[in-house]
């Protein structure tokens, strides 16, 4: 191998850049799923007996169900009695304040970029921390507080608000609804509430960042965001997990529910470690999201950037029951090596005068096989519904694959459905250009991709849409060449 | 400023360019005429290092360095653009980011500062000014959806900014109405010092009437068949290309 090649491979061997282990000591139950790790789970949280009740419900149903094979995916059996359902860094007592969390947690998501400490943070955006399987903190409380707006651990919110979580959990997504969001169910352990009151529109920017550390862990959070009549909140959502040889489990919920003239903006870059450059190791992301525009002139936007996992099946999804409500999706995923991504998204047109916009982009790179899946479905009820599909893919070398499933389903005449799908590759010609004005090869395609989701990026907040972009650029080096 | 000597270059297998020799000295201008297809734009790629147009044999010289060593990014950095006959749209790249992401990567190959974004603002405000452009054509994506007269004087607006050592023009004359082919040559004009050397591709005569050339050379089959003053651009003009024929017969 030459100098320079082998330059290469070690630039492609660093480029995912959060794929370091925290040693901390943690706490987690044994491997395997029966009812007893359930209980043992729901007990650490100390949780009401509705809580575990819920849990043992999905838990027997999720035994009579089959894994989903029909994603375009090349889906290796997974050995859900070899995983752990729980682990936790050890601390003796919950932390009450961030001065309280153990040091080297601090120190790990400053190394990640997500500084949990406030005057550190970028002033405007509070965050949830989740390590493994519980949140380690949660910043700006106070301010939110005063605003009225719960933004907490789910843990801390079947403690605090139980009557919020028993009437909105599984409202959105019933734990029966597939068979990753039913394990879920089962055994979820953290993630983030959000609860937004009547007419108040959110101070600033929410969002959680999910780190997995442990081995043979899967992480199974949970969010729910509730926007009461007129409220507003945007959400973001970001994730790493270190370099492993092994492939770790991401099952995680999201359900939104947006009431009357509610806006919910939910922003996700996915980073979760991809595996190497031979498929070895790598995060199965299996995630359930959806929202739901429950009642009139609600609002819900999906913006999502993928980059990570070594397969992703993902359908954010918004059910458009109120009249006048709109769903959006745009989304950037981006395959590269062996990552095998199968997303897109599902808009449900039950209330009169709906509307839908989705906006898919998808890359792949090396050996990767990318598809985007997307069902708009217009109920018989649903008239002057209105959607905007347009998909478009992108090519960087030949061994790589693309694919587009639209599935239109309608049963109202009225209903306008417009879908637009491009496919192509990065052009020599543009290469060509590009260089020949002074940029070397990765600015090049770097330049051209990010043109490529252009519409896409300025959906996402400031400081996301920076990370975002930053994002791509490391996962493809060496994409080309 | 550019030696090129028994240049030859092969595209797809076959050999396009077959020994061709030229020398271009600081603050010459050069026009290349030639017949469609005898190898005009493929000399422009091979120089500026395009893949796939390999160059089989001989030497390039540019600005006291082995041209041929260096990659397209490292060819421009040192001083050479290439104004494509069709200029290529990104979509998506907003035109003026593009320009100054070509200028700062120049710059920085080159140990450089990079530019102040107000002065760069500037300069560019006023190449579209000489060229009457719209400035609204700064804010769209790179070439897409330009009309043909305006890319390539989106072409002429990279090449003042970019300021390089030697330019290739490859046909930026071409689809130009009469006014905009006036602006391109006096914005070409304006470039035109010393030290900065061009070459010129053309079909047409009118332009070097206002650019008015050192050399003229007419490209037959991949070789120089004949070389000359501007008067044999004006021969070419009147008689056409039969008479290469008659001389190589
Ligand atoms: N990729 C390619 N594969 C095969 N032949 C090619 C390729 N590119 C160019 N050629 C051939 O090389 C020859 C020279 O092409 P070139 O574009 O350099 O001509 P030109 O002098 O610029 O012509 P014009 O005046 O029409 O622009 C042509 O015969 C062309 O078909
Ligand atoms: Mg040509």
């Amino acid at each position: 191998m030459s100098e320079t090649q082998q330059q290469v491979e070690e630039l492609i061997q660093s480029r995912y850049k959060a794929g370091f282990y925290t040693d901390i000591e943690s706490e987690s139950v044994g491997a395997g799923l029966n009812e007893e790790i359930i209980a043992m789970i729901s007990a650490k949280k100390d949780e009401p007996e509705w809580m575990l009740e819920w849990r043992l419900k999905a838990f027997h149903h999720w035994q009579t169900m089959t894994g989903p094979n029909w994603a375009k995916l090349n889906l290796p059996g997974i050995d859900f009695q070899k995983i752990h359902y729980y682990s936790a860094p050890k601390q003796k007592d919950r932390p009450k304040s961030l001065d309280d969390v153990d040091p080297k947690l601090l120190e790990t998501f400053d190394k990640l970029g997500v500084p949990l400490h406030e005057r550190a943070r970028l002033a405007g955006v509070a965050v949830d921390a989740v390590f493994d399987s519980v949140s380690v903190g949660t910043t700006f409380q106070k301010e939110l507080k005063e605003a009225g707006v719960i933004f907490c651990s789910f843990s801390e919110a079947v403690q605090e608000h139980p009557e919020l979580v028993r009437e909105y959990l599984g409202s959105v997504v019933p734990y029966r609804d597939n068979y990753f969001a039913c394990l879920n169910s089962a055994v979820f352990s953290d993630g983030s509430f959000v609860y937004i009151p009547e007419g108040t529109k959110c101070p600033m920017e929410l969002s959680t960042y999910f780190r997995i550390n442990a081995r043979d862990t899967g992480q199974f959070e949970r969010t729910l965001i509730i926007a009461e009549p007129g409220a507003e909140v945007s959400y973001l959502e970001g994730c790493t997990a270190p370099m492993r040889d092994e492939n770790q489990l991401h099952a995680a919920v999201v359900e939104l529910v947006a009431r009357k003239k509610a806006k919910i903006k939910y922003s996700t870059v996915q980073n979760w470690y991809p595996g190497d450059e031979n498929g070895k190791g790598g995060i199965y992301n299996f995630v359930t999201k959806r929202g739901d525009c429950r009642e009139d002139d609600s609002r819900i936007s999906w913006t999502q950037v993928e980059t990570g996992s070594a397969i992703t099946w993902k359908y954010p999804s918004c059910i458009l029951r109120g009249d006048r409500s709109a769903g959006e999706f745009y989304s950037v995923a981006l395959t590269h090596n062996h990552q095998q991504a199968d997303t897109g998204t599902k808009m449900i047109h039950l209330g009169k005068n709906t509307s839908s916009k989705i906006i898919s982009k998808g890359i792949s790179a090396g050996k990767s096989s990318n598809s985007y899946r997307g069902l708009v479905r217009v109920a018989r009820k649903a008239d002057g519904a209105r959607n905007y599909t347009q998909c478009d893919s992108l090519l960087i070398g030949k061994t790589c694959g693309a694919h587009t499933f639209p599935y239109i389903e309608s049963a109202n005449p009225t209903a306008k459905i417009e879908h637009e799908a491009t496919t192509s590759r990065i052009g020599e010609d543009q290469l060509f250009y590009c260089q020949s004005r002074g940029l070397d090869e990765e600015e090049a395609v770097a330049l051209i991709v990010d043109g490529f989701c252009k519409e896409v990026f300025k959906e996402l907040p400031m400081e996301f849409a920076v990370e975002a972009k930053a994002l791509l650029e490391i996962s493809l080096e060496g994409a080309v060449g | 400023m550019l030696n090129i000597k028994n240049l030859h270059v092969a595209v797809g297998g076959e050999e396009i360019i077959k020994g061709l020799d030229l020398e271009v000295g600081p603050g010459e201008l050069h026009a290349i005429m030639g017949p469609n297809g005898s190898g005009k734009s493929t000399l422009g790629y091979a120089l500026a290092g395009r893949d796939g147009y390999e160059v089989t044999d001989g030497s390039v010289e540019f600005d006291g360095r082995d041209l041929l060593e260096l990659e397209v990014e490292q060819r421009a950095a040192a001083g050479l653009f290439l104004a494509l006959q069709y200029p290529v749209e990104i979509p998506g790249v907003n035109n003026a980011y593009f320009l100054r992401a070509a200028l700062n990567a120049q710059r920085k190959a080159r140990g450089e500062e990079e530019v102040d974004s107000m002065a760069f603002l500037k300069t560019v405000r006023e190449q579209l000014k000489a060229l009457k452009m719209d400035e609204a054509l700064l804010k769209r994506a790179v070439n897409e959806g330009f009309s043909g007269g305006e890319k390539k004087r989106n072409e002429i607006v990279q090449l003042a900014v970019l300021q390089p050592k030697l330019a290739i023009l490859d046909e930026t004359d071409s689809g130009l109405d009469i006014d905009a082919l006036k602006l391109v040559a006096e914005g070409v004009n304006r470039l035109r010092d010393e030290n900065r050397s061009f070459i010129v591709i053309t079909h047409y005569q009118r332009l070097l009437e206002y650019l008015v050339p050192d050399r003229v050379h007419v490209l037959s089959d991949g070789r120089i068949a004949e070389s000359g003053d501007r008067s044999l651009a004006q021969r070419l003009e009147r008689e056409g290309y039969a008479f290469l024929d008659t001389a190589e017969a």
